[in-house]
């Protein structure tokens, strides 16, 4: 909870430069390697779930693999399966329509496995709340061991959260990946 | 608006957009802003014969239980839970009545990083015979939300119908509230407007470009194209605050003014995207392989366009003029003639010819336009009085259309026709001329939207 707590706060201070710097870069890929090496070899695939979105937070996922942000440097790459992925990675609001897909979604990874939800829909259904479309935040159909707020959060605050999602986990001993459960079932 | 009687209603001819109902009327829209209605009787209106009204009677009867009697499509829109107790059952999915036909299903979660929706292909061999899209999975609520509010608080779930179109949207629907409340926003809220929704264009052209490139095994004009739009993107940022320009439009103007950096960064970003185009557009030129992939694909003949008129590149591709920024236009494009260039092929190639001949377009608007900026107020408070209001923005992919019937500054009903409603089912049709390797590129080269008919 500590780090979630610190990585709210890390985002919620004013946004990153637009194009990811040097020095940044350098020390992101420093952390990464003292955490990942340890606990998770060399590399962790992402399955991306849409589970109501208004499109928006899938662009800026995108956005993370362009040549500035370029997510795939620290060894973190998107697969579309999910029997190959380590993080769900869900954006948008449980739609009511969406909520058995992103359940076998879940149910088809392989553990240890980390849940993040990317984007204030994500978090906790944002502006689409009290629609009885939707059952409110990712949180409404699993655990969830990460947030990534914003509307949709920048590429910078994506690359910089999946990293600490990473080192904070690899603190742990391999056999009991260490959930994060923000609220709910 | 024009009342008309159920015979008058059901022959209206003309170019269909969109239908809905509210509790009394159902209404039909045609080009270019004709709006017609007829009363609801015990629920029902008579079925409207164009291939278009299909989606939005079958839309009409999810959201607001009316029927449209007569309609030949009954399916449902994007309601899954018509079970007993809630449950969603899959729909049938028909195949064609063919020897070896055999059926693939995708989605609704599909392979990259996209929205959900279910695709059901009959196919014969490689050969697609069908494809029927099964749409919903991303539906929000998002027109009941609106109703009860002011347009400035339900601005929000405006700039959300789809997010990569989340400029268009603002901006039709904050003119739909002010024609509704009478109000004429300031001269520099409509040049700042104008601005953002041409960045949001070269945004999006520029990525989907990359994007089929790649689908059809060229990686690098994607890095390249990705790259493009990333500068759009943090240019965006730079001037209005936020990279997809979110809820800067409001009803009444805009909620916030241009930084000063944020000028240069956009002519500094749109410089980058013109030095480096003609040399990309080159590449589509030169290479066979990539030429193999693109022409006769995914084809939208003009006799199938002409029945669906959609807007945007898809129907431009196929012989459909029709650009909602010149018909029926709104300021400040009225000042400034602008020129749609339009193609009869109708293939993934031309699409991707259209949007590449639209880039040059946008950036001297945006050029033009920041030079020239009024120095006026940002936005004007609009009355809580009561009216009814259209609006429409050109995104993207084609004309938006915002509808709001507003009671003393209260939203009593609204309604959003995203050009993907006439795109949705012409992919259906484009994805049968060829074999199934090549959909992602003719789902691609449509890019519509799944949130943006979800609703
Ligand atoms: S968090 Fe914002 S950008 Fe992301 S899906 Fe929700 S509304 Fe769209």
């Amino acid at each position: 909870m500590v780090w979630k707590t610190a990585l709210h706060h890390l985002l919620t201070n004013p946004p990153a430069p637009a194009v990811a710097d040097s020095a940044q870069v350098q020390d992101l890929r420093a952390r990464l390697k003292a955490a990942s090496v340890i606990k998770l070899g060399r590399s962790l695939a992402i399955r991306h779930v849409p589970a109501g979105s208004c499109n928006g937070c899938e662009l800026e996922l995108r956005a993370t693999q362009n040549l500035i942000h370029d997510l795939t440097q620290y060894g973190l790459s998107f697969t579309p399966s999910p029997r190959h992925a380590d993080i769900l990675l869900i954006t948008g609001v449980a739609a009511r329509n969406m909520v058995e897909a992103a359940r076998q979604a879940r149910a088809a990874m392989p553990d240890p496995a980390w849940v993040v939800a990317l984007g204030d829909c994500a978090i906790d259904g944002g502006v689409f709340k009290s629609s009885p479309a939707v059952q409110g935040g990712a949180d409404a159909i699993m655990p969830v061991d990460l947030v990534i707020p914003g509307c949709p959060p920048t590429p910078q605050q994506i690359v910089q959260s999946l990293l600490t999602l990473l080192e904070a986990n690899s603190l742990e001993p391999m056999a009991k990946p260490r959930r994060v459960r923000s609220r709910g079932l | 608006m024009i009342l008309l009687s159920p015979e008058d209603w059901a022959a209206t001819q003309g170019k269909f957009i969109a239908l809905w109902t509210d509790a009394d009327y159902a209404y039909a829209l045609y080009q270019p802003q004709q709006l017609v209605a007829v009363a609801l009787q015990d629920g029902t209106y008579p079925a409207l014969p164009h291939p278009g009204a299909n989606w939005y009677q079958r839309l009409a009867h999810d959201l607001n239980g009316h029927t449209a009697q007569g309609a030949t499509d009954t399916r449902p829109a994007i309601e899954h839970h018509r079970g007993p107790d809630f449950a969603a059952p899959w729909p049938d999915f028909p195949a064609p009545d063919v020897e070896g036909v055999h059926q693939i299903a995708v989605g609704p979660i599909h392979a990259g990083i996209i929205e959900p929706g279910h695709f059901r292909f009959s196919l014969l061999g490689e050969e697609v015979l069908k494809l029927e899209a099964r749409l919903g999975y991303a539906h929000k609520g998002t027109l009941a939300l609106m109703r009860g509010k002011s347009p400035r608080l339900a601005a929000r779930y405006a700039a959300r119908i789809s997010g990569d179109a989340t400029v268009a949207h603002s901006l039709a629907f904050a003119q739909a509230a002010e024609s509704a409340l009478d109000t004429t926003p300031p001269a520099r809220a409509v040049y700042l407007r104008a601005i953002m929704a041409e960045l949001e264009r070269l945004a999006n052209h520029t990525s989907d470009i990359g994007a089929i490139a790649a689908d059809a095994g060229f990686a690098f004009l994607d890095a390249r194209f990705a790259l493009a739009r990333e500068y759009i993107c943090a240019a965006a940022a730079t001037a209005f605050g936020h990279r997809l320009m979110m809820d800067i439009i409001i009803p009444g103007g805009v909620a916030g003014d241009i930084e000063p950096a944020g000028t240069e960064a956009i002519r500094d970003a749109l410089a980058a995207l013109e030095s480096e185009l003609p040399s990309l557009t080159r590449v589509f030129e030169d290479y066979a392989s990539l030429q193999d992939r693109l022409i006769g694909t995914g084809i939208i003949s003009p006799e199938l366009a002409a029945a669906y008129h959609p807007g945007g590149y898809t129907g431009r591709a196929s012989g459909q003029p029709h650009d909602a920024r010149i018909e029926p236009g709104y300021p400040p494009y009225l000042d400034h003639p602008i020129h749609t260039p339009v193609q009869t092929e109708g293939d993934v190639a031309a699409r991707l010819r259209i949007r590449l001949e639209e880039i040059p377009e946008s950036i001297h608007l945006i050029r033009h336009w920041l030079h020239n900026l009024p120095t006026d107020a940002l936005a004007y408070q609009l009355p809580p009085t009561t009216g009814m209001g259209l609006g429409v923005a050109e995104s993207f992919r084609g004309p938006v259309w915002h509808w709001l019937h507003i009671e003393n500054g209260a939203i009593t009903t609204a309604f959003i026709a995203d050009a993907s409603a006439l795109h949705w089912p012409l992919l259906e049709h484009a994805a049968t001329t060829g074999i199934i390797a090549d959909f992602p590129l003719i789902n691609k080269s449509i890019n519509a939207s799944y949130s943006g008919v979800d609703l």
